[in-house]
């Protein structure tokens, strides 16, 4: 046990400060691109210090060639030391490391003692290192010895997972990202890449560019920002994907455009599947009809796919999140494999991911389903070949609880500990009200997180604080299963820890000492590369995910690791770009399998209660759950609050108008949303935003309404079909209030945005308010100089508070949701003392004559407002995108507000 | 041919004015005779405030002075001694107090007001110190007597009071101002309006007994010593300005057997009964509406000299005026309809809206009175920059609908900034 002491009393140290301006190269913590992050830190002498801080893209990273998203640009502004949860805490208690480890590893022990192995279960996160994964996984299910291990990327590419599986043998991604540069076609479906993956769809438009023959067609319900630069959008009726495909390869048969001899050599199911296809979708008129396209649209996408070798078709939440979402990964995968357009340049099914380290989750057998190093558990051979390399013989047999099943389990006390790291589940997984609800009769819930608040937290009996991106030393793998390193630019905030290390004490403190006696990240990344490297070869066990030209990995290598594409083999050190171009796969075989899919509708269809269908995804300029990107100012202001998107008839029949507020009501849940209403959604359908919880909105959690309904293969919960009512919220009262305070009463509808040294409250309510002057007086404390503005026969009030000539809080209500401009208002808080002009025109909320409010921000990287660039083009007579570029640099970045622009246009 | 002679008694504002109109309108139609009681020319009688303050001279106010009415070849008999004390009308004849006599052709009075005297005790044989504020010769008492410090009282706080007030406290002299309202300028501001302003004066060291009635006036040697308040009290006094009001000075025309109200009765032409004869200014009485202010006067001049030069093509219609203080660093104005209560109905049946803006520590304060979608009146206190333009939103009748959100603010600045749907109906497509 003094290795334990020994290890506690030396933590890692993993920062060594800087002694002149320095430049880290690491990776961003946000989608599955993974773009490489430089950060300069110009000040030596303050080592640390965030405002010392410069961020831009590292022009050498393969990935983004020195471009960085909105999100990634604004990493920075997330540092906020203010909302990091610093301490170890029992019972809502600040303890020591020591204490909490103690009391988590002693009642760990008691519940297996009582309950067996697979009474306590760890629900990871796509946003953990490897290392860390790693180290969680092999604890869990190599000496723990209960397979109850699962990740939050269950619910985003699980589906692609056991796809690939199905097909390929392995949980193998064939291409990269170069064949986006290269491919002649370019199928987006299920995917909304210009905001959710902005770089990837930058390398798509910049090919289209250099080369118009090229082609993108878009297969999505609405009409995203994606089908902006498309050649072809296919508005496809939700969840009719795999006839789409099924259509396609009849298609492809009948113009026998197949290659033959790749079906004959390399692959087998091929004639039940062409079968199924036929009679799911037998031709055009069909498959127009079930998908409710234009069936000359269906055709022209079948005729180009059809007329162009290399073809990419690059899927993500649109197909996997589905209760058919592994079918339909296999539809695509089918088309593939039968045309032989795979594992070549330009060419191949690529599953876009979602997190920054989903890939390296599922390297190290991070899913319930899974053992390691791409390794099966339910195989014998495999499980004796890594209990040999872990020197243990109580590896889990058996699949443990996929997400939302543990979170049944917990409900029913067949799980008693939970050890919940870096992620937000009764926030983000379906029926999340009785997730929360689940964790709140749990015997133990452990939480490990970076930051100090999330909705999670309050369910939590010990929390252990983890270092967050900046702090964190590491490896991550991105869609193209390229492997980079995360570096510190910062010591770690408090007392925070790296997970891996939190989870090896815990390991230690179980008596597992010799197994998890690591000193460092790079002695966990070693093992890693070792077990990916054991036997694996033709005697052995022959898999795709190989690292052994790593095996020998030391300290300084590790740190010096640059990006690389596994497999990293002796035979191939420098990485590996591309798979299967051989033919080869990883079935008992060697062949590739098609596999005959019949179409399923979504589990729930809509009905007379229930009559719309929900789809649910990303913005642009926010992340998950938002405990990040949610402290960003420039990040929180292009779209502040949930919304959701209506088609103006359906909107028409329901009465409600635009900016009004709707209340969106399923059979397990209820959300309000500011109503969006617009033509780039379908009759019958609506979009809502995932992204908001608790901390920042009173009822704007989308979780609660999704239906609980999973892949019976993947268990992916199906996201974004869930069935649900919406009427208008009858407010009596709409308004905004930025304050430098926080607002603790609710409203029915409030939702917060950090503004720049403010917060931003949106409001609403279904009561009237008698009298507004005490009602500011109680949402807005302190004393200053009162200034008001009322017209009662309009519903208007508006009130500011003025302390030592700074704004302190302005207040603006009305009678409709038309309400002035924040920006302006926003901007003055950043004045040390409000000069007469802006103090007389404060409650106008208009900016003195002559100054021209920015208005609302369109481009997030620049920080350029839809004001500033409707005046440019007018005064400077710009015609294009670029002209708009060359004036303001709106666009010129990330360029996923080009299409906002082009509007303006 | 002789020019047909037209006489003019009264050298104030408003018979000047019309003299000016008058030449300009139709130079040689007359031979001029302006009767004046002050031995000078014409003066700025509204600037007596800043006189008495100290803030500009009688010289500065001047409008005319004695060679500009020569230069005209108009004839100037000013000074007690001409004073008119009859008109016989049957021989167009003006008998003046020397024995002169004067015949006219058109005559035009114009013989202004009187500051009410109130009847109180003490006062029945007549009491050195106790003065209206009127005319330059009460301007030049009370800087007499402020010379020698003391106290002062002023009755009334009304804008005449008030600006009397500050001009005596201006001069050193301890000022009361007592008023039988509970509130000061009642008639000008709505409640929040006058709390501002009393704060304000009493700040500049003026005191305020409000809601009392004077009883008696204290004098040792015929000269004033103190006010007795209906409640027992005495405020000492070494002058005492009553500035309850004004009458207008009719007696010249009631004697002279011309129709008169509360004032000289005139039609929409400034013509009396007599049609020989008109009256302009304070002492007329127009549609049962005397005045006090000078715009109206301004107007009648243009009307009245219209229709003496034998255009008559004009005619008089009185538009409230708005209300302004002269008193310096005090912005306040009032216009139309301003004491309305929101949600009660106008006389014409529509439902009284207000609009507020407070800023009180910068003593800002505003209200809007809004009707059927018109602004009907409006008071301002201490911002009234944009009074002006309220007026003529008012005047012209148009419907605010459009930025009625941004109306309190002031006039709208040019081209909204584009693409902003709230811009667009908070203004800005006004002008």
């Amino acid at each position: 046990m003094n290795s334990q002491a020994t290890a506690l009393n030396q933590a890692p140290e993993i920062f060594t400060p800087a002694t002149k301006t320095t430049c880290t190269q690491t990776t961003c913590p946000y989608c599955g691109t993974g773009c490489g992050v430089t950060v300069q830190q110009d000040d030596a002498s303050a080592p640390g210090l965030i405002s010392a801080l410069r961020l831009s893209g590292d022009s050498s990273h393969p990935t983004n060639r020195g471009k960085l998203c909105s999100k990634g640009n604004n990493l920075i502004e997330t540092l906020d030391p203010k909302a990091r949860l610093l301490h170890p805490e029992l019972n809502g208690r600040q303890v020591s490391w020591e204490h909490a480890l103690d009391s988590a590893a002693s009642q760990i022990r008691a519940i297996i003692d009582e309950h067996g192995p697979d009474a306590v279960a760890i629900y990871c996160s796509g946003q953990l290192l490897t290392e860390d994964y790693y180290v969680a996984n092999k604890l869990m299910k190599g000496f723990i010895g209960s397979a109850n291990i699962d990740t939050n990327s269950r619910l985003c590419m699980s589906s692609a997972v056991a796809g690939h599986k199905r097909a390929f043998g392995a949980d193998t991604v064939p291409g990269c990202y170069e064949d986006l540069d290269q491919a002649q076609l370019v199928v987006l479906t299920g995917s909304n890449m210009a905001w959710c993956h902005p770089i990837l769809f930058q390398r798509i438009r910049a090919a289209k560019e250099a080369d118009p023959k090229r082609r993108l067609v878009v297969i999505d319900p609405r009409r995203t920002a994606t089908c902006d630069p498309a050649d072809l959008h296919l508005p496809l009726k939700p969840g009719s994907d795999a006839t789409l495909f099924n259509g396609l390869l009849v298609y492809l048969a009948d113009h026998v455009k197949l290659d033959y001899d790749f079906l004959e050599d390399h692959t087998e199911g091929f004639a039940a599947t062409l079968a199924e296809a036929r009679r799911s979708a037998g031709d055009i008129a069909t498959v127009a009809r079930i998908c409710a396209l234009d069936p000359e649209d269906v055709t022209t996408f079948y005729r180009w796919f059809m007329d162009s070798p290399q073809a990419m078709t690059c899927f993500s939440q649109g197909i996997n999140q589905s209760s058919s979402g592994t079918d339909k990964v296999n539809a695509i995968l089918n088309l593939h494999l039968a045309t032989g357009r795979i594992g070549k340049p330009g060419m191949g099914p690529f599953s876009i991911t979602g997190q920054p380290n989903a890939m390296g989750g599922r390297e190290v057998g991070g899913l319930a389903n899974q053992l390691a190093a791409h390794l099966e558990l339910e195989n014998a051979a495999h499980r004796d070949l890594v209990g040999r390399f872990w020197g243990s013989n109580t590896i889990a047999a058996k699949p443990g609880y996929k997400a939302v099943d543990l979170f049944r389990a917990i409900e029913e006390g067949k799980v008693k500990a939970v050890w919940i790291m870096a992620t937000n589940p009764v926030d983000s997984l379906p029926d999340a009200d009785r997730v929360r609800a689940a964790l709140a009769q749990c015997e133990l819930v452990m939480l490990s997180d970076c930051m100090a608040e999330t909705d999670t937290a309050p369910y939590a009996h010990i929390r252990l604080p983890a270092t967050g991106w900046g702090e964190r030393d590491g490896t991550v793998t991105n869609a193209e299963r390229c492997i980079s390193r995360q570096r510190a630019i910062l010591p770690a905030s408090g007392e925070a820890r790296p997970d891996w290390w939190a989870i090896c004490q815990i390991g230690q403190r179980l008596g597992f000492s010799e197994a998890f006696n690591f000193q460092g990240a790079w002695e966990i990344f070693r093992e890693h590369a070792r077990l990916s490297a054991f036997e694996n070869n033709a005697e052995g066990i022959r898999r795709d995910f190989d690292l052994s030209a790593l095996s020998e990995i030391d300290a300084a290598g590790y740190a010096a690791l640059q990006p690389t594409q596994w497999p990293i083999s002796t035979s191939r050190p420098a990485g590996t770009a591309r798979l299967f171009g051989d033919g080869q796969f990883f079935t008992p075989n060697g062949k590739a399998r098609l596999l005959p899919i019949t179409p399923r509708a979504p589990h729930n269809s809509p009905d007379a209660t229930h009559p719309l269908v929900l789809n649910t995804g990303r913005i642009r300029d926010q992340w998950h759950t938002m405990t990040r990107t949610g402290l960003s100012p420039r990040l929180s202001s292009h779209l502040p609050e949930p919304f959701v998107e209506i088609h103006p008839d359906e909107a028409t029949r329901r009465n409600l108008s635009a900016d009004s507020i709707a209340r969106i009501e399923s059979r397990w849940g209820a959300m309000l949303a500011r109503v969006h209403i617009t033509d780039t959604i379908g009759c019958g359908q609506l979009f809502v935003p995932m992204h908001w919880t608790s901390q920042y909105a009173s009822l704007g959690r989308m979780g609660p309404l999704v239906n609980p309904v999973v892949d019976p293969l993947s268990g992916q919960p199906e996201s974004k079909q869930t069935p649900v009512q919406l009427t208008p919220f009858s407010a009596r009262w709409y308004g905004f209030l930025l304050t430098r305070q926080r607002l603790t009463t609710h409203c029915d509808y409030q939702v917060r945005a950090t503004g720049d040294s403010f917060q931003r409250y949106e409001l609403a309510d279904s009561n009237p308010v008698g009298d507004w002057p005490a009602q500011a007086r109680q949402w807005i404390s302190g004393n200053g100089e009162w200034l008001e503005y009322s017209d009662p026969a309009q519903g208007s009030y508006r009130t500011a508070l003025i302390s030592e000539g700074r704004l302190e809080a302005v207040l603006v209500v009305g009678a409709s949701p038309q309400l002035p401009e924040r920006e302006w208002l926003g901007s003055l808080f950043n004045q040390p003392a409000l000069d007469e002009a802006d103090r007389r025109s404060l409650l106008s909320a208009r900016p003195p004559s002559g100054a021209a409010s920015a208005g609302p921000i369109v481009c997030a990287c620049f920080g350029v407002g839809r004001n500033t660039i409707l005046d440019a083009i007018d005064a400077q007579a710009l015609d294009s995108v670029e002209a708009v570029g060359c004036a303001l640099k709106a666009g010129t970045n990330c360029g996923s507000c080009i299409p906002e622009i082009k509007q303006l246009l | 041919m002789k020019k047909p002679h037209l006489v003019i008694i009264g050298n104030g504002m408003a018979g000047i004015r019309t003299l000016e109109e008058l030449l300009s309108a139709a130079p040689d139609y007359y031979q001029i005779t302006v009767i004046g009681k002050e031995p000078f020319g014409s003066y700025n009688r509204i600037m007596l405030s800043p006189v008495l303050a100290g803030e500009t001279t009688l010289d500065e106010i001047l409008i005319h002075d004695r060679p500009w009415y020569e230069a005209q070849g108009i004839t100037l008999l000013a000074g007690d001694e001409f004073e008119a004390l009859h008109i016989d009308r049957s021989r167009s004849l003006i008998e003046c107090r020397n024995g002169q006599r004067i015949a006219y052709d058109r005559l035009l009075i114009a013989t202004g007001s009187d500051p009410v005297m109130l009847p109180l005790a003490g006062l029945e044989t007549p009491v050195k110190g106790v003065l209206g504020f009127r005319g330059i010769r009460d301007v030049e008492q009370m800087q007499q007597v402020a010379t020698r410090g003391g106290a002062a009282v002023v009755i009334g706080a009304g804008l005449l009071g008030l600006e009397a007030a500050h001009g005596l406290k201006k001069l050193g002299m301890d000022v009361t101002v007592i008023h039988r309202a509970d509130r000061i300028l009642n008639r000008q501001l709505d409640p929040e309006a006058s709390r501002l302003l009393q704060r304000e004066l009493e700040s500049r060291g003026i005191r305020f007994l409000l809601g009392v009635n004077s009883q008696r006036v204290h004098s040792e040697a015929g000269r004033v010593t103190a006010l007795e308040l209906r409640n027992g009290s005495r405020l000492p006094a070494q002058l005492l300005i009553m500035a309850t009001g004004i009458t207008p000075n009719i007696s010249l025309a009631r004697t002279s057997g011309l129709e008169c109200g509360r004032g000289i009765r005139v039609n929409d032409c400034l013509q009396t009964f007599d049609p020989k004869i008109y009256a302009v200014g304070e002492c007329v009485e127009h549609r049962a509406t005397t005045f006090g202010l000078v715009e109206p006067l301004f107007e009648q001049a243009r009307v009245c000299a219209n229709h003496l030069a034998a255009h008559g093509v004009a005619s008089y219609r009185y538009l409230k005026p708005a209300t302004r203080l002269k008193v310096s660093g005090i912005n306040l104005y009032s216009m139309g309809d301003f004491d309305r209560q929101a949600d009660h109905y106008t006389d014409n049946g529509h439902l009284v809206q207000l609009i507020h803006y407070r800023d009180e520590s910068q003593g800002v304060y505003k209200k809007l009175v809004i009707a059927a979608n018109r602004l009907i009146g409006a008071v301002l206190y201490g911002d009234t920059a944009d009074g002006p333009w309220y007026h003529e939103l008012m005047r012209d009748d148009i419907d605010i609908t459009p930025y009625r959100d941004g109306l309190i603010f002031g006039r709208p600045p040019v081209a909204p900034a584009a693409g902003n749907a709230t811009h667009a109906v908070t203004g800005n497509t006004y002008e």
